[in-house]
């Protein structure tokens, strides 16, 4: 059995100590990962987005928004209509049709076919940071070019704006009849997507799960503004350089788009198959401060990852890369830091890194995207590194967080992704290299 | 506006809302929704767009009277007279 209890590193940190304890699973238990979807700001499909995560390439740049103008923002470039006509863009939100995509790209690299399975035994599961604020601010712009008459409100404005719509688009474009619904959980999205499709796996409610996280949120205006508004929202003169995470001068939030979705299946479906298997999902864990609004604690962000290290059957040294969550503002960043000495202590073992700094915070795709990211690591033994590190924020320094430049390391056993955000959620997922 | 006109500007509506479709081959006496997918949710678009780009309203029911292109400009017609 597992155990903790807390002692002092040389540093006078106080560090959570772990007993290994087995992990209890049957094959059939086992979840793996067979399929990947995504769009992000740098990169249209997995191997475009690893290579350019990889040569430190950023994908932030200018970006006009209603009633703010100008700003910075993760912009993504897939084209649409490789999945939808034109008719379903008019129709639809950018979130579906981001889902669509990713859902799409995911089921085809996973070299599944249709046509010759169950698709009432097909769940789709997608994390959301927010979602419908889009199309209200759209029908909010719409009827005051009408004096605020509310007869000009679009009859699409429900459909589009229920909380599901993201993966009820991708029934409609895809004929799934199994499950489909978002989960709403903040920057933490993404992982929610990821642990609830192992679950609904777990429970035998499905065969394929389509897990992962979504966001539209460039489109609205009211995310920049807040951010704005918290002092949260990232500035620089040049923006690529304005995400930040661990710097000295980080001063806030990347807002980005981008979609990124995993197929999930029981490893012996996917063993009976011969898929591909990018890793197996060995942990997984969400927790709440229950303490601010906005602020993080590193208390609560310790404990889940002690979580998801106890479900996996690990101790900290197991794990290879920490892809962290930090989005660049003051107060977040070493939160999280303190959270990882707190469990991992230097992190001798562990090398550390962070995706935002190259396509912004793509909010509710953000964990899946960066867990995404980190995937290649298993194969390629190359760390991606964190950009934009100028001057490296003492309080954020772990002599392995991978700075400015990839590092080749000599193996990656285990990934860990954090994904933390407002009313004080946490997750984190583990995923280990598959050995066949 | 000339019944011509009326007939030109149903046309940019129905192709700005099935941008899919090809209507150059669309026949004025037969119903619209016989020759191209639309569907309730398209026909309450082109009743939205009458109502922001000339401030005229279709009851629903008269709804019927713009099922194929000639009915439209008939029952148009009058209403966008003075415009």
């Amino acid at each position: 059995m597992n155990g903790r209890a807390q002692q002092k590193d040389g540093a006078g940190c106080s560090r959570i100590t772990f007993v290994k304890g087995p992990r209890r699973v049957t094959d059939g238990q086992r979840i793996v990962i067979t399929g990947i979807g995504l769009t992000a700001p740098n990169g249209n499909n997995l191997t475009e987005f690893r290579r350019n995560l990889v040569n430190g390439k950023s994908g932030v740049r200018k970006h006009n928004v209603r009633y703010l103008g100008d700003t910075i923002a993760g912009v993504c470039s897939h084209d649409p209509l490789k999945y939808q006509k034109k008719k379903d863009l008019r129709r639809g939100t950018r979130a579906g049709s981001t889902s669509i995509y990713c859902c799409q790209e995911a089921i085809a690299d996973a070299k599944l076919d249709l046509s010759s399975v169950d698709k009432s035994r097909i769940g789709i599961f997608i994390g959301i940071t927010e979602h419908g604020n889009v199309d209200t601010e759209k029908q909010i712009f719409e009827i005051s070019q009408f004096n605020y008459d509310t007869k000009f409100v679009s009859h699409h404005y429900n459909p589009r704006i229920v909380a599901n719509n993201p993966a009820g688009e991708v029934t409609l474009n895809m004929g799934i009849t199994g499950p489909h619904y978002t989960l709403g959980a903040a920057c933490a999205g993404g992982n929610l997507g990821l642990i609830q499709g192992c679950q609904m796996l777990l429970l035998d409610q499905v065969d394929i799960a389509l897990g992962g996280g979504v966001s539209e949120t460039i489109h609205a205006f009211g995310a920049f503004a807040s951010f704005r508004s918290e002092g949260a929202l990232a500035s620089h003169e040049d923006p690529e350089k304005a995400c930040r995470p661990f710097d000295k001068d980080r001063n806030g939030v990347v807002v980005s788009e981008g979609g990124c979705i995993f197929v999930l299946e029981r490893l012996e479906a996917a063993l009976a198959r011969s898929a591909r298997i990018y890793g197996e999902v060995v942990g997984y864990a969400i927790n709440s401060d229950a303490l601010d609004f906005i602020l993080p604690n590193s208390e609560g962000q310790a404990k889940c990852m002690s979580l998801a290290l106890k479900m996996a059957g690990l101790s900290p040294d197991d794990i290879s890369i920490i892809s962290t969550h930090a989005t660049g503002t003051p107060q977040g960043d070493p939160q999280e830091c303190k959270a990882i000495r707190q469990v991992f202590g230097d992190c001798r073992h562990t090398y550390i890194n962070n995706t935002k700094c190259m396509i912004g915070h793509s909010m509710g795709a953000a964990a899946a995207l960066e867990l995404a990211g980190n995937l290649p690591s298993f194969e390629d033994h190359v760390v991606h590194p964190t950009i934009n590190i100028d001057n490296l924020d003492p309080d954020c320094a772990f002599e392995n967080l991978v700075v400015n430049r990839s590092r080749k390391i000599d193996k990656v056993d285990y990934i860990l992704k954090n994904a933390f955000g407002m009313l004080g959620i946490n997750s984190t997922v583990i995923v280990k290299r598959f050995e066949g | 506006m000339t019944a011509s006109q009326i007939r030109a500007i149903i046309l940019e509506v129905i192709g700005q809302i099935l941008p899919d479709e090809d209507l150059s081959k669309l026949k004025g006496d037969v119903r619209i929704r016989d020759q191209v997918e639309m569907d309730s949710m398209d026909f309450l678009d082109i009743i939205m767009e009458l109502r922001k780009r000339y401030g005229i309203e279709v009851p629903e029911e008269d709804y019927m009277k713009l099922a194929t292109l000639d009915s439209a400009v008939a029952y148009l017609e009058p209403r966008m007279a003075h415009l």
